[in-house]
This record gives C-alpha cells, sequence and structure tokens, in this order.
C-alpha cells in the first residue's frame, strides 16, 4: 500500500464539508448548460419535428414551409449529417431517422432565432408518414417474437432434476414497468464553433467521453476536434449516462453547419416524450423448495422491455441475471434473458442499472411463495441466505457471508421489528379499512462497472508557482457531492489547505478518454463524507456481477477482480465510493489474468480499450486483501405504510457501499472483450 | 412599464404576451429560476411576488410564492418579484428573505419555515419520524436529488441575521401588484382591467378573449399546448371578484381570491372546504390559482366542483345584462362547457349555510399531493337523531362533467345512519356516473372507488355509539 493511500493526520478527507457549490446553489449563481445561454450572443434554438405515430415511415420531409416561417435559419435533416447519422454506439440508432420508432421520434430539427419560432417551424415542416404496424406492449413483443441483442443465460446446476426432487414447486411471472428519471434539469446541450473551428458542446452529460465521440462522428471529425465540457448537471440518475449524446450532436450539426451558437435544451414534456427510461422486465418462473423452505431451484426468464434500440439494454438485462439470486443461495439456477424489442424510447440506465429489477423477481417468488409454504416471508428468506463456502451463480465466491445473518439480526434488534410487527397487528385488528405492513428484504448490490476497463479515472492537476492547485477530473458532478471529495482528495493527498485547491469543470479536453459517471464506481459515489463512519462500518460490501458471461468464470479471474476498486476505496479512506479517481492520476487498476470470457466484442468494447490502454501508467493489480470485506452486502429495511424505515443507515450504506469489487473477467484491454453489455452498472 | 425584480426594474416593451414569467426573468440574465416542468409542478421556477391582502386593505402586503412558469409575462407588473434560490438543503443556509438582493430559491424556504414553525426556532427533529415532518411543505417540489432534510448536529452559531428583515422596507417600496389598466401590444394583448365594466366591456368587444386568473390552467396550455390567443383578460386583480362575504344564511366567494387566501380567510367555517384545500394542488398552485377559474374551465376533474356541488352552491354569473344566479349542478352542460355565455365573467360563488356536519373529499390519485384526481367525491352529510336528514354528495371523473350522484342521497335521506344504510347506498354509489377508461384510471376501478368511498366515511365518522354492529 503506498503512502497515498493512507489517509494522513489531518488530512480534510472525511471532514462533513458542505457541497463546495453549496453557496451558489442556495443563491441561484450555481450555472447549468441552460443558464448559459444568456451570457452567449446570437445563439439559435432548436426544436425536433416529431413523429405522432409509434411507428412510421417517412414518406417525404418538406422543410420549405418551415423556412416561411419567421425566424426559422435552418432545419436540419438527415442530409445535412457530414458523418454518421447515427446517435448510439451500436449504429442502431440514426440521429435522423427515416423510419420513426416511437412517438415523439424526431425526424428533422428547426433552428431559429427564438424557441418559440422553433417550436412553431417544427409545426410547419411538412412530412407525410406511412404508419406501419406497432408493438407497444412487452407482451405483444414477446408474442410477435421481436428481440434485439443477446441472449444470455445465467446457468448453475441442473434446474430440471432439482426442480423434479424438490418439496414444493411454484411458478408464476412478475411483471415491473419502467420508470421516468424526472432529473430536474432537462437534456441541455448549447454548441458554437471556436476560432479555430474547433466544435466546443456544453452538455448535461454523465459521459462527456461518449458524448464527444458521438459528436465526432456525427460530424465526421477526430475527437480532437470536439471538446465537450460539463459544468453540473441537476441530477443524472442513469438518464444521461447514454441519452444526450444525439442532442448534443444535433447541436454541434447546428452549430457547424450555420455558425452560430445553438442551444438544444428539451422542455419536459419533450425530455419525457422522447428520452428513455428504465426498463420494465417480465419474468416467468418456476421455483422449488425443499422440505424445509430452501431454495432448491430457479428456472426464469427474464423480457426487459428495451424500447426501440438496444442503447444500454444488454448491459442492463446482464446486471439483473446477475441479480436475480440477491442474498440467496439457489443451488440450481437457470435464467434467461432477452431484450424485447417495442415501439418506445430507448429505454437506458437507470439507478440499479437492472439490479433492482433482477432482485425483485426473486422477492416476488419469495413473497408470494412465502404463504403458500405457511412461513412467514422474512423467515424463509432467513433460510436461504448464503452460507459460508458457497458462490453466486456466475461464480464469484461470496465471502463472509455470515454477516448477512448478523446485519439481519441487527436490523431485527435495533430496528425494533418485533414490537413494530405487534403494533401493526393491534392496528390492523383495530382498523377495518386501512392496514399497515412492515417487511424486511436484503439486497446484495454488485458495486462497479463489471467491464474492468470502466473502473478508472483520471485528473489532471496543475500545482502553480504560488502553490495553488486546480484539479480537473473525469467524473461529472450531479449533485452527488463529486467535487467536493475530490478537491479533499486532492487537498488530503497533496498535503495542503483545501482552500488552496479549486476544480475546473469537467471537459473532455483536459482528461480524455473517461468512464461513464455511473455505476456508483468511480466518480459517481453520492459522497456525504458526514456519513462516511457509517459507510465504512457497514460489513456490507458488494460482489460485483459479471457481464454477459453467465457461466461461472473462473476464481482466480474473480479474486482478483476487485483490486482496483478497493484500492482506490482505501487509498481515500473514508468516501463511500470506490474507484474515486485521485489527484495522482490515474487509479485504474487491472486484472493480471486475463479470464476467457464470452461476451461479444463489439465496437464498444473496442473503443472501451482503446480508452483503458491511453490511460497513464495503470496500477497493477493488487491481490485481495481484507481490507474490504467481499460480498454479501445485506441490509434491511423495512417497506411499509408504517413509512418507518427500520435500519436506514444500514441500508443506506448497504446500498452506496463501494468497497469492492469487480466482477470476474480479465482485462477488457487485452481481450477487447465486452460490449458494455459486460457489465455498466448503471449511475447512482 | 416593467417588472421589478431584486429592487432592479427590466422593462416589458416588446416581450411578447405569452411569454412567461420565468423565461422573462431568466432572459435578464437571473438564472436563480428554472424551468424544471412547465406546468407548475416541480416548484424550480417559483418567485416571490407582493400582494395586498384582499380581506385586510390596512395589513402589509404579503410575500406570495407562485410558480413563474405559469405566469403571463403581464401579469406581473413592478411586483417586487425576487429572483429567488433557497437553500437546497435547510442546514446550509438559514431562512428569511433575501439578503443584498442576492437571490433565493423559494420552495425549500417554505419548507424550512414550517419546520422552523412546527420545531420551534431552535430545534430541528434528528430525524422526521411519524408525522413530525410536513409533507405538504414538500408539495410542489419534485426535484428527486434533494434528499429530506439531514439535519444538522449542531446549528451553525455564527452568522445568526437579526430577525427583522433588512429587506423589509424595500417591500412597501414595491407596493402590491395592482390593475394597470389596458396595455396594448402590437398583435397579442395581454389586458388587466381596472374594473368590472372595464372586464366587460372587453370580453364584449372581443369574444375570442381568453380571462385568466391564476393562469395555472391556462399557463400549462400554453406552455405545453402551444395555445396563443390575441387578447388575455387578467381579472385576478379585479376589486369587484375579490371580496369575502358572509351573510347570515351564505358565505359569498369572490371568483378571483386565490385559494391560499380562501384558506386563511374562512378556515373552519366550512368542513368540507377545511377538507379540500390541503388536496388541491400545492401551495405554490393555491397561491394563483383561484377558485372561479377552477369551475370555469369546467373540467370534470376539477378538484373544487365536486365539493361545491355536495355544498349545492350557487354561482354568480355577471354579463352586461347584470348578474345571474345559477345553482352550480345545472352550470355544467357538457365536457369543459357551462351555461357562462360568452362575455359573461363568473363573479362568486355562494356557499349555503350552516354548512353540513359530516364532510369528507376523498381524492384518489396516483400520488398523494400534487396530482389530478382519477375520482373524487365530496361528502357532505347531516345526521339528526340517528338519522341522515340530507346527503349531498358530488362526484369527480365519472362523467363528462362533475355531478351529484342524486341516487345516492335518496339512498342516503331519511334513512338511519348505519352500515346497512351505507352498504346499501355504496352499491348504489358504485353505480353513478359513466365512468370511462383512460390514462389515469379504468372505469372498473373508479367504480370500485367510489363503491368504498361512502364506507370510508362510515368508519372515518365512528360516531356517538349509534352506529350500527360492524359485521364485516
Amino acid at each position: 500500500m503506498s503512502a497515498l493511500s493512507q489517509r494522513p493526520a489531518g488530512g480534510v478527507v472525511g471532514q462533513p464539508l458542505p457541497h463546495e457549490s453549496a453557496a451558489l446553489h442556495v443563491t441561484g449563481h450555481a450555472l447549468y448548460t441552460d443558464d448559459l445561454v444568456g451570457r452567449t450572443k446570437d445563439v439559435l434554438h432548436a426544436h425536433p419535428v416529431a413523429s405522432p405515430h409509434a411507428h412510421a415511415r417517412v414518406v417525404t420531409l418538406d422543410p420549405t414551409p418551415a423556412l416561411a416561417v419567421p425566424g426559422v435559419v435552418r432545419v436540419l435533416t438527415a442530409d445535412d449529417v457530414p458523418g454518421v447519422n447515427d446517435a448510439g454506439v451500436k449504429h442502431d440508432e440514426p440521429l435522423f431517422p427515416a423510419e420513426a420508432m416511437f412517438v415523439g421520434h424526431a425526424v428533422a430539427w428547426v433552428l431559429a432565432e427564438t424557441a418559440e419560432q422553433a417550436r412553431l417551424g417544427a409545426l410547419a415542416v411538412e412530412v407525410t408518414w406511412e404508419p406501419l404496424p406497432s408493438l407497444v406492449s412487452i407482451h405483444d413483443a414477446i408474442a410477435a417474437d421481436s428481440f434485439q441483442g443477446g441472449q444470455p443465460r445465467l446457468l448453475r446446476g441442473d434446474v430440471e432434476a432439482a426442480l423434479a426432487e424438490a418439496a414444493h414447486v411454484f411458478s408464476g411471472e412478475t411483471e415491473m414497468a419502467g420508470q421516468e428519471h424526472f432529473y430536474l434539469e432537462t437534456h441541455a446541450s448549447l454548441a458554437l464553433v471556436d476560432e479555430a473551428g474547433q466544435v466546443f458542446v456544453q452538455c448535461s452529460t454523465q459521459h462527456p467521453t461518449e458524448t464527444q465521440d458521438i459528436v465526432a462522428h456525427v460530424l465526421g471529425v477526430p475527437s480532437h476536434a470536439v471538446t465537450v465540457q460539463c459544468l453540473r448537471m441537476g441530477g443524472g440518475f442513469g438518464g444521461k449516462e447514454m441519452q444526450p449524446h444525439g442532442f448534443a450532436a444535433v447541436a454541434a450539426l447546428g452549430a457547424t453547419l450555420t455558425g452560430r451558437p445553438v442551444r438544444l435544451r428539451l422542455s419536459r414534456q419533450l425530455d419525457m416524450t422522447m428520452t428513455g427510461k428504465r426498463h420494465g422486465f417480465h419474468a416467468q418462473w418456476r421455483v422449488g423448495f425443499d422440505e424445509d423452505g430452501r431454495l432448491l431451484a430457479l428456472d426464469a426468464t427474464l423480457t426487459s422491455d428495451g424500447g426501440w434500440s438496444l442503447d444500454l439494454s444488454e448491459p442492463v438485462l446482464a446486471r439483473a441475471l446477475c441479480h436475480v439470486d440477491n442474498a440467496y443461495w439457489i443451488p440450481h439456477v437457470r435464467v434467461n434473458g432477452r431484450v424485447a424489442q417495442t415501439h418506445k424510447t430507448s429505454q437506458t440506465a437507470f439507478r440499479g442499472f437492472g439490479g433492482p429489477q433482477g432482485m425483485l423477481v426473486i422477492e416476488d417468488v419469495l413473497g408470494r411463495c412465502a404463504p403458500l409454504l405457511g412461513l412467514e416471508p422474512d423467515e424463509l428468506r432467513r433460510r436461504s441466505f448464503y452460507a459460508p463456502g458457497q458462490s453466486t451463480p456466475y461464480g464469484q465466491p461470496v465471502r463472509h457471508p455470515e454477516r448477512l445473518q448478523r446485519v439481519w439480526d441487527a436490523v431485527l434488534t435495533h430496528g425494533d421489528v418485533a414490537r413494530r410487527r405487534a403494533d401493526v397487528d393491534a392496528f390492523n385488528a383495530a382498523h377495518e379499512r386501512t392496514k399497515r405492513a412492515i417487511a424486511l428484504t436484503p439486497v446484495k448490490f454488485g458495486i462497479s462497472f463489471n467491464l474492468t476497463a470502466f473502473n478508472q479515472a483520471g485528473a489532471l492537476v496543475h500545482v502553480y508557482k504560488d502553490g495553488s492547485v486546480l484539479v480537473t477530473h473525469g467524473g461529472t458532478e450531479m449533485g452527488q457531492g463529486l467535487h467536493t471529495k475530490m478537491l479533499q482528495v486532492a487537498a488530503t493527498a497533496l498535503g495542503v489547505p483545501l482552500a488552496r485547491v479549486r476544480l475546473a469543470p469537467t471537459r473532455t479536453d483536459k482528461v480524455p478518454n473517461t468512464s461513464a459517471t455511473a455505476a456508483s464506481s468511480a466518480p459517481t459515489s453520492t459522497a456525504a463524507p458526514s456519513r462516511t463512519p457509517a459507510s465504512r462500518s457497514a460489513t456490507a460490501s458488494t460482489p460485483s456481477p459479471p457481464g454477459c458471461s453467465a457461466r461461472p468464470p473462473p476464481t482466480s479471474a474473480s479474486r482478483t477482480a476487485s483490486s482496483a476498486a478497493s484500492t482506490a476505496s482505501r487509498r481515500c479512506p473514508g468516501k463511500r465510493s470506490s474507484g474515486s479517481p485521485t489527484a495522482s492520476g490515474s487509479s485504474c487498476g487491472r486484472p493480471a489474468s486475463t479470464a476467457p470470457r464470452d461476451c461479444t466484442g463489439t465496437r464498444r468494447g473496442c473503443r472501451a480499450s482503446r480508452s483503458s490502454t491511453s490511460r497513464t501508467a495503470p496500477r497493477p493489480p493488487r491481490s485481495r486483501s481484507t481490507a474490504s470485506p467481499a460480498p454479501t452486502g445485506c441490509c434491511a429495511s423495512t417497506s411499509s405504510t408504517t413509512s418507518a424505515t427500520a435500519c436506514p443507515r444500514s441500508s443506506t450504506s448497504a446500498r452506496w457501499r463501494a468497497a469492492s469489487s469487480r466482477g470476474p473477467g480479465g482485462s477488457p484491454s487485452r481481450t477487447c472483450a465486452g460490449t458494455r453489455a459486460t457489465g455498466r452498472p448503471g449511475d447512482a | 412599464m416593467g417588472v421589478t425584480v431584486n429592487g432592479t426594474t427590466y422593462p416589458l416593451d416588446g416581450v411578447p404576451v405569452h411569454r412567461s414569467l420565468l423565461d422573462h426573468v431568466r432572459d435578464q440574465g437571473l438564472t436563480g429560476a428554472k424551468e424544471g416542468c412547465a406546468e407548475g409542478e416541480c416548484g424550480a421556477c417559483s418567485v416571490m411576488v407582493l400582494r395586498a391582502d384582499p380581506t385586510d386593505t390596512q395589513a402589509p402586503p404579503r410575500w406570495t410564492a407562485l410558480n413563474a412558469c405559469l405566469v403571463p409575462r403581464g401579469r406581473v407588473r413592478r411586483p417586487g418579484g425576487r429572483d429567488r434560490r433557497g437553500p437546497r438543503h435547510p442546514r446550509r443556509a438559514a431562512p428569511g428573505p433575501a439578503r443584498d438582493g442576492r437571490p433565493r430559491r423559494l420552495p425549500v424556504r417554505l419548507l424550512h419555515a414550517r419546520l422552523r414553525l412546527q420545531h420551534g426556532r431552535r430545534v430541528l427533529p434528528a430525524r422526521p419520524r411519524g408525522g413530525a415532518f410536513d409533507e405538504h411543505a414538500l408539495s410542489g417540489n419534485l426535484c428527486r436529488c434533494n434528499r429530506l432534510p439531514a439535519h444538522p448536529r449542531r446549528r451553525p452559531r455564527a452568522r445568526r441575521r437579526p430577525r427583522r428583515r433588512p429587506a423589509r422596507a424595500a417591500h412597501h417600496r414595491a407596493g402590491p401588484d395592482r390593475p394597470t389598466g389596458r396595455r396594448h401590444r402590437r398583435r397579442r394583448r395581454f389586458v388587466r382591467p381596472a374594473g368590472l365594466d372595464e372586464a366587460l366591456r372587453l370580453l364584449a368587444d372581443e369574444p375570442d378573449a381568453v380571462v385568466v386568473a391564476g393562469s395555472t390552467d391556462w399557463g400549462v396550455d400554453v406552455n405545453l399546448k402551444g395555445r396563443r390567443v390575441p387578447l388575455l383578460v387578467g381579472v385576478d386583480r379585479l376589486p369587484e371578484l375579490r371580496t369575502l362575504h358572509e351573510a347570515p344564511d351564505h358565505l359569498e366567494i369572490g371568483a378571483a381570491l386565490t385559494l391560499s387566501e380562501l384558506e386563511r380567510g374562512m378556515a373552519g367555517r366550512v368542513p368540507l372546504l377545511d377538507a379540500l384545500w390541503p388536496q388541491f394542488a400545492s401551495r405554490l398552485i393555491r397561491n394563483g390559482a383561484t377558485l372561479g377559474g377552477n369551475l370555469a374551465t369546467g373540467s370534470p376533474i376539477g378538484d373544487s366542483a365536486p365539493v361545491l356541488l355536495a355544498l349545492e352552491a350557487d354561482v354568480v354569473l355577471v354579463g352586461p345584462d347584470g348578474e345571474r344566479v345559477v345553482p352550480l349542478d345545472r352550470f355544467f352542460t357538457g365536457y369543459r362547457t357551462s351555461v357562462r355565455r360568452p362575455g359573461e365573467l363568473l363573479r362568486a360563488v355562494r356557499i349555503p349555510l350552516p354548512a353540513a356536519g359530516i364532510a369528507a373529499f376523498h381524492k384518489i390519485a396516483k400520488r398523494r399531493y400534487d396530482d389530478i384526481s382519477s375520482v373524487a367525491v365530496a361528502h357532505a352529510l347531516d345526521v339528526r337523531d340517528g338519522t341522515v336528514v340530507r346527503a349531498r354528495i358530488g362526484l369527480g371523473g365519472v362523467a363528462a362533467t362533475p355531478v351529484r350522484a342524486l341516487a345516492t342521497e335518496a339512498a342516503l335521506e331519511g334513512r338511519p345512519w348505519s352500515l346497512e344504510t351505507v352498504l346499501a347506498a355504496s352499491e348504489v354509489l358504485s353505480q353513478e356516473g359513466t365512468p370511462i377508461d383512460d390514462q389515469r384510471a379504468s372505469a372498473a376501478y373508479r367504480r370500485a372507488m367510489l363503491g368504498t368511498s361512502l364506507q370510508r366515511l362510515w368508519h372515518d365518522h365512528d360516531h356517538d355509539g349509534q352506529r350500527a354492529e360492524v359485521t364485516a
């Protein structure tokens, strides 16, 4: 362990400080992307020409009437794209599509002097549509066999034999809907062309590097001709991990074609209509229990509603599969995953990134089977907790599983659950029409990107002659306090007072090739420094699920898996997150072993490898040591109408705890493995 | 002519009529207010405007929080509106008005003020626990980034500012927003007539004019549906529409009084109205919305109509030919239509007194606060000696207009106030109206909710040992 990874006495890391922008937030002086418009001259405003159909071909598109609308300067169409007409990384998201795939799909954009004129201009664009059959519900898609992407399978043991022998077998379906991110700041981009012809895009994005990539390929220019800056976001929640790119590209395209700054900000209505949401899931399951009510086998098919394009659906699905076990030992498992293609927005990352959906399946199974087995739901859950020596269905040993039981007992005791339960019973007996309930649910959650190359970070640190320090790092600030934390880390690492350190906004020309601020990994951690002691003391840490490789990977790989994250977390003691970017540059750790994976390599994976190989001096892997207790984060929290939470702190800490780890798997940089499907846990 | 924000007056000349106050303020480079939803739900755009107290002309004007995204820019003249950003986190900024002209964001200030009110000046609860936390204070503030207040272990001692607000003098200087007379624009105009006569003349001259008061509904049409009209007539400051008059046998409520003003002005007078206010949108909306607007817009799911139907309210319409009084149950004629003629204004609402003793407003909505109801049921029952002597039930969301549940009322009146009666009447109630399937709820769900409403009323009013034995 290097000296830097030890917390020096008197360091500001760990001190409960206000958010570095708190005063600005409070006074309204903190600038968000759209606040820059007032400071920029001659800005053009963009408005989409949106499809009124869920699925329709564009027969003709005539922008001429729009140009007659006062104030309209230009209508952007597919013909204007000098580079690749695609807003995604999988080449399945045409930026100006010839076929609208959901209601609200933009097929052209109107630029005008004011937002109102742009809106009127968009209304004036004449489009003739040829409506096509559409699939709107996940059931429609399943019935029509409409799927996209890979269909991974999580497999262990002999499910059929186990179900045949099981004392109790139940089956059922579980369905959950999607969710809108509702970041308070909607998608916003402001693009301009500077004096050297370089495109400068200010964008509300969790992933500036990818925004830069997309803008560059749409414009047909190298990445060095595009700079993306994110001052701060008014919330992201995963909704700005992949979705901002197309909007940024439209703004950049408009700016290059007109020579004027172009602002594209979605109204809430447009934002809700046009951008992806959390994946809804459908699960069909059979489950077997032994005589003692312990889980014996699970056979399930998880279908996610991916919307019209893949976006992050594959990694979300992978993460759902890897969380189906939640905190339970299921000896025989077979879970099939698939992504339905429907005519809706392209569903995307959202806090938890498929994990909650996967966990909900098994929790629903247990909750519904408990009465059938004649057991209390929490007792049924307790009986199947992971025990020492067991591993997840994907082969990662669950270390220190005894802590699961300990945390569970602690919640029961500290949360005074028995008394609450008696209160609930008394209330229910006394109230005929209002009922209360109390429930406990364990959560084991994987942190960090499964594609280990993404668990990296970088910073550019200037030390000036007067001793002042300027830090730029690759993470983006979205209210979670990352910048505050980085200030603390830099000041502590350099041994200077906090006031000496200043943070500059996240920019791709300062720190290149970054990972998304996501996955509770590097830069997302919702830092609340004052809570650090709690997080540290929490026993819960979590294994990171592997990616789409559902077969058990070699254990050696998974043992090496946690180095980067735990390294960083040790280096920044007191921080909740792992893998914090540090002032010393890259904290990227790479495992030595390159375990085989069967993920499909794609452009995405190559991009990842490109970025990680360009990192400076990645740290050598560390063997996993004791500092970072392994799996089995368990937290119990109550969800009930009593609105009480038995142990909110433990729930918080277990969820956000970021002690470990990465999934098994080798260095993608060498194997070029992994689409994002290999594991991009969502943002936090 | 201009809008005064934080002491600086910004001219309104050349600003399009339909431009919202929010956009206008942001155009001036004041970034404290943001557009979060453009429909008055999220609170990111809140501003405070100075308003006179309608019931007490001597009282100093009051800072009132509004959703700036819904306010046509012409509606606020010299409001002293402040570009306010409040603390995202109460611990980090003390309450109180902006100092040094620095903007504050209001919503959280409301929240903070409530907390202080409840828990004294110094002590905040270590953690909100059952009931101690005022959820209403959060209504209308949808930001998901903010956690509920994490309360400070210790309060910052330093920098406590004097209680007396230095900005107070400025409040008075700014003066309340008051009628401003005509304001002609080349094409589209916003006119705020000084008196009723002028308003009626305007409406007679231009039948296509849209009347706005709080513009909490109109603002959404403008922002989301792109509606534009040549003439907006602002009636929110018309003195004739802002009276609150109590006669021995009825209350007369001015149609342009805001709901917050009514809430303050007639607390405790009518139990059913007291039950209505907390469920009627957010504080920010109630600060602008009016009873007249809620009725005149004619929505079948407006919150006030079922309540006023149950109260047997009349509406007072005024036109060029004088006034006429229409019982509310004959006011609505169809989806968003009413007997109000072009050129007529809804001047007041009359509620007969005394109001019924058993009152409840059941608003079934997906969110507890700040949502539009799927079904709304307002009950007003008088029970004497164990017998229901009068039952009035107003329904929203079950037909093209708000309706009275006449069959149910008949099934209750004259019967003993017992569970048998309630169960029998519930059957009748579940068959009232013609509910439809839409995005808010299915017809079956609406019927089911109707069926349980009376039972809920019964169980919530566990009365006087008179009720029959509970068998269910």
